[in-house]
């Protein structure tokens, strides 16, 4: 199934009903270009205590399966600040977007 | 196993992807997105969505951000479309055409519009007729997707685009309806309302109860919407603590009938603090409109205190 259309994408190369055929595809869709500021991860005054781990609705927070966060994946983060609001060891820092 | 928020982040991958286009700050997607980590890994499931912010912003042709078979449906039947599901794979189970070790869940997402109001009708239904499912509401107090327009959850004095707050009106003039105990009056095994709260722990136990609960179960879930409330987007877990704290939003559940209230705020705070930060209510703070704080705050006592009666009544 393509994810390649535009508005000449003829009707016969869409899917019959709308259907959507691959689980998830929306990870194809970037939305990191939404942000107009952006959260810097400062590793070093991590704790690793979880807090800031379900709170992101755009999933932009990696977990490894070892349980640690790591740096925020700026392809789908939209800049909204609620992660670095609930950090209690202000490792999360809302900075200008270059 | 007692909850423990890494481990279930760590080994229960997201089934509520990136990529979608709901809003910066939006209080539905961790909602959503923690209440599937609750199905078991290998459990599959089928999510019936009515229309609104959520479902057409995640599931936007050619793309989607569910993981689970997802149906969208429109805007006053999830509950019956996932009913119809659920019948449908009960009989082909029962034919033997399903296989036996395999199990699929059945959620519906739905807003407050699409469950408060124009979705009752379908939702009781579901609910009477005995459907093994959950019934999700994402309450965000209004149909935002439409524009903020009231909806019977909205809570009182809210300024909306159908209720402004003016020298005509002091923004909707109608309290609002408490759905929880509505679907509690159809005796269901699981009724619960939670909220995105610390850990969410209280969530997402109560997704693991409603889902894995056989019969009819329903889960009230306040998610806020920094458009519609107007309150800045980095805010959400803030309102939401404030939303628990106030005791305008309880959380608690009912199990067979009986009701355990899971968070009792060792200080309860004035509802102001939790009004204060949400443009929907600044004309309230305005002098002259005391009264409606005043109001808005016997009410809210009030609702808090026959909770508490309820509480100590059906534990006797
Ligand atoms: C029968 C019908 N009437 C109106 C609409 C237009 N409509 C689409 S979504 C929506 C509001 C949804 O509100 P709610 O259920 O609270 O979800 P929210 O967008 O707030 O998340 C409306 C009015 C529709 N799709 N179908
Ligand atoms: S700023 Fe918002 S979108 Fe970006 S990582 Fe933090 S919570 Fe997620
Ligand atoms: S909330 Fe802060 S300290 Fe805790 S894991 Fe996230 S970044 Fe680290
Ligand atoms: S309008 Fe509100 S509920 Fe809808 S996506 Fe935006 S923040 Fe979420
Ligand atoms: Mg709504």
């Amino acid at each position: 199934m393509s994810t390649n259309i535009d508005k000449n994408t003829p009707a016969k190369d869409m899917t019959i009903g709308g259907n959507i055929y691959e689980a998830g595809n929306a990870v194809e869709f970037k939305t990191g270009d939404w942000r107009s500021i952006k959260p810097k991860y400062i590793s070093e005054k991590c704790t690793q205590c979880g807090l800031c781990f379900p709170v992101c609705p755009d999933d932009a927070i990696p977990v490894g399966k070892d349980g640690k966060r790591t740096d925020f994946n700026y392809d789908y983060c939209k800049g909204c600040g609620v992660c670095a609001k609930v950090c209690p060891f202000k490792a999360i820092e809302m900075v200008n977007e270059e | 196993m007692p909850y423990n928020l890494k481990e279930v982040i760590a080994n229960k991958p997201s089934r509520f992807t990136s990529g979608h286009r709901m809003c910066a700050g939006c209080g539905a997607p961790p909602v959503a997105r923690m209440i599937l980590r609750a199905l078991k890994p290998e459990d599959h499931a089928v999510i019936a969505n009515a229309t609104g912010c959520m479902e057409v912003s995640t599931f936007m042709y050619p793309y989607t951000s569910w993981t689970d078979s997802y149906i969208h449906t429109a805007f006053e039947n999830a509950a019956s479309t996932l009913s119809g599901v659920e019948a449908a794979y009960k009989s082909m189970k029962k034919q033997g055409k399903l296989p036996d070790d395999k199990h699929t869940k059945f959620i519906a997402f739905g807003g407050d519009g699409g469950t408060y109001d124009i979705g009752i009708q379908a939702l009781s239904g579901a609910m009477e007729r005995g459907h093994d499912m959950v019934y999700v509401c994402y309450d965000n107090g209004a149909y935002m997707n439409t524009g903020i327009q009231r909806s019977s959850a909205t809570p009182k004095f809210a300024d909306t685009t159908t209720s402004p707050a003016g020298s005509v009106i002091p923004g909707k003039m109608q309290s609002r309806k408490d759905l929880t105990e509505i679907m509690e009056a159809h005796h269901l095994p699981y009724v619960a309302q939670s909220i995105a709260f610390a850990n969410f722990k209280d969530l997402y136990e109560k997704a693991e109860k409603a889902i894995y609960t056989e019969g009819p179960c329903f889960l009230n879930v306040l998610a806020p919407c920094p458009r519609g409330w107007g309150y800045p987007t980095d805010m959400l877990m803030q309102i939401n603590k404030l939303a628990v704290d106030t005791c305008y939003w309880p959380l608690y559940e009912i199990i067979d009938g009986k009701y355990v209230i899971n968070y009792k705020p060792a200080k309860k705070l004035p509802v102001e603090e939790f009004l204060r930060p949400q443009k929907r209510f600044k004309h309230m703070f305005k002098p002259g409109n005391e009264w409606m704080i005043e109001e808005f705050q016997k009410e809210v006592d009030k609702r808090w205190d026959d909770l508490l009666k309820l509480e100590e009544m059906t534990n006797k």
